[in-house]
């Protein structure tokens, strides 16, 4: 589904990605970790199509395309998806316009018709379920005050509303308490499928107690220095980065 | 001849023609002569030091409309919100269209200046209210000196008027370039409600410059809704000078759209004449190519315990430019005022211009006065959060754009109105999304 390979990316003259390698199949849950600074965000970000950051080696091909040249719209049309570590707040947007809106625009960019009205409805009924989220919350401005908890469940009830093919998880565990943690957890896990894959990023373990990877990464100075099972993830939460480092010699 | 000139001498030939009672003979005798004094404002006037007029004093003015302009409600039905029951007073080149429109005298005046300047009936209204909140700068003064047809309306007490009544002046410019003078007058006693829509709408090509007064009286508790629609051809330009008098306990509010038209500078002046008056002044502006606006707003107040709300937004693209001056003045008599004043703005070229400046005279000492300035550019990170759903680069501009006018839209208190400026700000940003929140 997606492949990275030999990576290189960076903002102005600052590289941060030195040589990616990474291949995600559908079906598969990648988990990506790594110390602050490591890359991890970029990484997303990059994937995503963030505008700013310049790609000045290597190739990510997408469902065989290789979708340098797309900006981040169509991406997201292709079916990528990323959750924001730090979700932006718009005032004046509610959350239900804002999701209405991108539904459309994805179909639109496919050659279909809006979602019928009726349809969109029940749809944002299911998943707002699925995610436990107030209705009320819905005819809120996106974001806007919003609590870390709500944030990340809005994002990934706007990943339910999108079924993207490939979500990217940027610290969606960063700012959730337990039980928070637990309904986006449960949320990714029922959205998951053999047709679908998803990159957790995350600098914590625990997020990986819930929505469990098939493949562990560790990035460190913009390259995944080490990869393994989950058992990886156990193995970095006991005894740090520091002993990554030692043992592949940075 | 410049248009000056022009204007004057058109004067004698305008009062010979008209047959009128002497107490607006003499208005109109000392604004011509007000006129001739001051002549058009220019750059050096501090309060026009952003705006010139100098190109459009150039154009060679029909001051009379000669010609009869009939027009078929099919071709200006898209520019009434039809889908209200509404009053409409309607006037084509200055002139009143008896088909276009829907008056009244069934409990409540809507109809005609010239009526109410003519007829011996209104004789005591016009000497109560004519020109008696219009200001006696140049172009006020000129409006005056030319009054003679444009909306009036007269609410008697504790009438709440469920219709709104829109007033639309089209001109069809068959005579090359027009100047039009249109002066409304609009009394709301005391307990009444009454919602005005107004847009001034060329369909021509041919330059169009309108010099327009009105003159609301807001009586004791007497609520007061007015719209603006400033959506013109951009060979249009409005000069609009309205004045509100609020007595005590009054609420009125004038909201002013701007999308098109030339130039447009709007002279917004409300003055408070009596305890706990809430005035308010709201504007969304989003213009491009050389489009220039500017809002000139006062606000004094003269009495304590009263209240206003300045909320004035602008979003400028390619070579626009726009112009915010606010003043407030506060009377030492004026404690416990509130008076809030925020314009906000957001360039999106590099080339586009906003000049604002807030002016606060406060001569009370237990006030809360306040009053903010913002420009900006739109939020790279919000546009790269909707791209990233899925929502292409204009289409995320829009909604970024809808939502900074979202405070202004959300106070429109006519449904259908509401949707259709909204329709005017997707068809200006040139989206087709729905931006019902």
């Amino acid at each position: 589904m997606l492949k990275i390979e030999n990576l290189h990316a960076g903002v102005e003259d600052k590289s941060i990605l030195k040589g990616i390698n990474l291949e995600v199949k559908a079906g598969e849950v990648h988990a990506i970790m790594g110390p602050n600074g490591s890359g991890k965000s970029t990484l997303s970000s990059v994937i995503a199509g963030k505008e700013e950051y310049e790609v000045s080696e290597g190739s990510i091909i997408f469902e065989g395309e290789d979708i340098e040249e797309l900006e981040a719209d169509e991406r997201a049309h292709k079916g990528i998806f990323l959750s924001f570590q730090y979700p932006v707040e718009i005032p004046g947007v509610s959350v239900t316009n804002f999701i209405k809106t991108a539904i459309n625009e994805t179909r639109k960019a496919k050659g279909l018709e809006e979602m019928p009205a009726k349809d969109m409805l029940k749809l944002i009924r299911e998943k707002s379920d699925l995610l436990e989220i107030d209705r009320k919350f819905l005819s809120r401005s996106l974001n806007e005050g919003f609590s870390g908890g709500e944030k990340k469940r809005n994002e990934i009830f706007q990943m339910a509303m999108l079924e993207p093919k490939l979500a990217i998880l940027d610290e969606t565990d960063s700012g959730l308490d337990i039980d928070a943690l637990r309904i986006v957890a449960n949320g990714v896990n029922k959205l998951k499928s053999k047709n679908n894959a998803v990159i957790v990023i995350t600098h914590y373990q625990r997020l990986l107690d819930y929505i469990v990877p098939d493949y562990v990464h560790v990035l460190h100075d913009g390259k995944i220095v080490k990869s393994g099972s989950k058992e990886l993830a156990h193995e970095l939460e006991e005894k740090g980065y520091d002993w990554i480092k030692e043992e592949v010699g940075v | 001849m410049d248009l000056k000139e022009k204007l004057l001498s058109s004067f004698l030939v305008f009062e010979n023609q008209s047959e009128i009672d002497s107490y607006v003979s003499d208005v109109r005798n000392d604004a011509i002569k007000m006129f001739e004094k001051k002549g058009f404002p220019t750059k050096k006037d501090e309060a026009w030091k952003y705006t010139s007029l100098n190109k459009l004093l150039k154009e060679d003015y029909s001051v009379f409309p000669k010609q009869e302009n009939a027009l078929e409600y099919r071709d200006v039905e898209k520019y009434f919100i039809h889908d209200i029951d509404s009053y409409k007073i309607i006037f084509v080149d200055g002139k009143y269209s008896s088909h276009l429109s829907e008056t009244t005298h069934d409990g409540l005046d809507v109809c005609l200046m010239s009526a109410a300047l003519n007829k011996p009936k209104y004789r005591l209204v016009i000497e109560n209210y004519f020109n008696k909140a219009a200001t006696t700068d140049s172009l006020s003064s000129l409006n005056t000196a030319f009054s003679k047809e444009g909306a009036y309306v007269h609410i008697p007490k504790g009438k709440i008027i469920e219709k709104p009544i829109q007033i639309i002046h089209f001109s069809t410019g068959n005579e090359s370039a027009t100047m039009l003078q249109p002066r409304n007058l609009i009394v709301v006693e005391e307990n009444s409600h009454v919602q005005i829509i107004e847009c001034h709408q060329s369909l021509t090509s041919n330059p169009v410059l309108t010099n327009s007064v009105t003159e609301i009286f807001a009586k004791k508790r007497a609520i007061i809704d007015y719209y603006k629609i400033q959506n013109d051809t951009q060979e249009a330009s409005l000069i609009d000078n309205t004045f509100i008098k609020q007595k005590q306990e009054s609420i009125a509010s004038v909201h002013t759209f701007s999308f098109g038209g030339k130039l447009t500078r709007n002279n917004l002046n409300f003055y408070q004449e009596g305890e706990r008056i809430d005035s308010t002044l709201k504007g969304v502006t989003i213009i491009g190519d050389k489009q220039h606006v500017d809002h000139n707003t006062l606000v004094h107040h003269i009495e304590p315990n009263c209240e206003s709300h300045q909320d004035y937004k602008g979003i400028f693209a390619d070579n626009a430019t726009g112009v915010f001056n606010g003043k407030v003045i506060v009377e030492k008599e004026a404690q416990k005022t509130n008076a809030f004043q925020a314009n906000n703005n957001i360039l999106i070229s590099d080339k586009a211009t906003i000049n604002t400046k807030p002016q606060l005279e406060i001569f009370a000492d237990d006030v809360k006065c306040s009053h903010g300035c913002t420009v900006g550019q739109l939020d790279e990170s919000a546009l790269f959060y909707m791209r990233s759903r899925g929502i292409p680069e204009k289409e995320a501009k829009a909604l970024l754009m809808y939502a900074f006018s979202n405070n202004v839209l959300s106070s429109v208190k006519i449904p259908e109105l509401k949707l259709r400026i909204t329709k005017i700000i997707a068809n200006k940003l040139g989206v087709n999304i729905g931006f019902d929140l």
